[in-house]
């Protein structure tokens, strides 16, 4: 479907002939028969892979199906973070990819993703995490990752609302990364599935996946509830359903489903103009365009796929920014809701070839998929189109596990599980 | 907020009380094992959308392991019983069945 271009020229002619000329952002197609590359799942990760793989790699035969609508998953249940400051080099090449990209998406994709490099400071609040983050620091100069450390006079002048004296956990210092930031998360995957609908590429919605018909060892296509399409390669790109996905493909995944919550406030003027993660006392907080306080906190503990997570968690988080951020205590909160995310063990995404020939699987982001959108998407769509993951993907193969090569984010990386 | 009820002391737990163990009744590998096989039993896991037998530990409580049989998909607790069982034993299968049609 041939998209026409948005642009401030756009808005003046339409406001002129009663706005009655703006098209549909993404088609609506029947799916068709076959397809050279099917992306399962259409949140960001999925719609990013198929664009890159138009865009960049020149596949245009290709199918994204959605078994809801477009990022009704855990793209539009996140809290919109992003940044690169992980300690481990191959998450921080993919994930500084991804925030190279945000950049200039709205640009490449010519819808405003309203990316804000408002910058992440990630509190420091004990001995040890201060060491921590000292070391990450050091290896993100290493990795061209642009953060350091601030005192805690930079803190409180970059978020005055802050209570850096404790009283149980005083801030000792800060990992500051300054094009870190927020994007709007919707209007990210609006903008990959307009940029694939005009390239051609059918964004299926209510399609929901039944079964993988494979022939000897070989993906041949896949059943939905909008009838049998053949394919020559498959990408499961489900987040949370990872693990269903592949029980159909016949493989298990080191993976679990668990619960994420997040929640904002009541819209309040405008009072912080940072992204405050609080790792220690376990919370997290920015502040919207519309000024709601956005805030996330702890996953729960147990398998779950029900997108609603503990009540107790929300009192913890609650508890944990009241004591960090005194001023909102008395704030009333408008919303709360959860998304499923899928943890690996070592807490680093899998973007992998699978046991069965043609599929392949990107899945494992856990709690930080959002601001891995187009660097996910990017690397994933290189391995389609090679068949064998490129130097972002080549350290989040499958076999890492087996080979007891991880990635270890859960132990070093300064990230908020 | 989920609720299970300990084989072991007979209190209703909340969540607060417990902590989660992950998917129940696999076997240890031992030293003469491939590294397949080892691969499964440390990070492969079934992660269904339905019925999941886990295990609990009854943490702030008596401090035992326990298992449970729970759906993921509703919350709904099928039944608790004793870590030393090697597979869900009949009763909690049956409860299953009757509450689903189905078996896991």
């Amino acid at each position: 479907m041939p998209t026409k271009r948005y642009s401030a020229f756009a808005i003046a002619r339409e406001a002129l002939r009663h706005h009655a000329g703006w098209a549909r952002a993404w088609g609506n197609p029947v799916p068709k028969s076959h397809y050279d590359v099917i992306v399962v799942g259409g949140g960001g990760h999925g719609l990013a892979t198929a664009y890159y793989l138009g865009r960049t790699f020149g596949i245009g035969n290709v199918a994204v199906l959605e078994k809801g609508w477009l990022g009704g998953g855990n793209t539009g249940r996140n809290t919109t973070i992003i940044r690169s400051n992980y300690l481990q080099d191959p998450s921080a090449a993919i994930y500084e990819k991804a925030r190279t990209l945000y950049e200039t998406l709205s640009q490449e994709l010519n819808m405003n993703v309203m990316f804000s490099p408002r910058g992440v400071m990630m509190l420091a609040q004990t001995e040890h995490e201060l060491r921590g983050y000292i070391r990450t620091a050091q290896a993100n100069a290493l990795q061209g990752v642009e953060t350091k450390m601030i005192p805690p006079e930079r803190v409180r002048q970059l978020c005055p609302i802050l209570n850096t004296d404790g009283p149980r956990y005083p801030v000792l210092g800060a990992l500051w990364q300054p094009r870190a930031g927020t994007a709007r998360h919707d209007a990210v995957a609006w903008g990959y599935a307009r940029g694939c609908s005009g390239m051609g590429i059918d964004i299926l919605q209510n399609c929901e996946v039944t079964a993988i018909r494979q022939k000897g060892g070989q993906v041949t296509g896949v059943e939905t509830s909008r009838g049998a399409i053949t394919c020559k390669k498959l990408a499961i790109v489900v987040a949370g359903h990872s693990g269903v996905l592949a029980r159909m493909a016949g493989f298990r995944l080191p993976v679990e489903s668990v619960a994420l919550q997040a929640m904002v406030s009541e819209p309040v003027k405008p009072c912080m103009n940072v992204v405050v993660m609080a790792n220690t006392v376990h919370g997290y907080m920015s502040q919207s365009d519309k000024g709601e306080m956005v805030i996330g906190g702890g996953a729960d503990g147990f398998n779950n796929y029900t997108q609603r997570g503990s009540f107790h968690h929300i009192e913890e988080t609650v508890r944990a920014l009241c004591e960090t951020f005194p001023i909102i205590s008395r704030l009333k909160m408008l919303r709360q809701w959860g998304g499923i995310v899928d943890m690996t063990g070592d807490r680093s995404p899998i973007i992998s070839k699978t046991p069965l020939g043609g599929c392949f699987v990107n899945c494992g982001w856990g709690t930080g998929g959002f601001k891995s959108i187009p660097g996910s998407g990017w690397a994933m769509a290189q391995m389609i189109a090679r068949g064998e993951p490129g130097p972002l993907a080549a350290e989040f193969g499958l076999e890492r596990f087996r080979e007891g090569r991880f990635v270890d984010e859960s132990v070093a990386a300064g990230v908020a599980h | 907020m989920l609720y299970l009820k300990c084989p072991y002391c007979g209190q209703m737990a909340d969540e607060t009380e417990l902590a989660s163990g992950g998917q129940a009744h696999l076997r240890r590998e031992g030293p003469d094992s491939s590294d397949s096989a080892f691969e499964a039993y440390l990070f492969l896991r079934d992660n269904p959308r339905g019925v999941h037998f886990e295990r609990w530990r009854h943490a702030y409580g008596c401090g035992k392991w326990f298992h449970a049989a729970r759906c993921t998909r509703t919350l709904e607790v099928f039944g608790t019983y004793r870590a030393q069982m090697g597979a869900p034993p009949q009763d909690i299968l049956a409860a299953i069945a009757a509450r689903r049609g189905e078996t896991a």
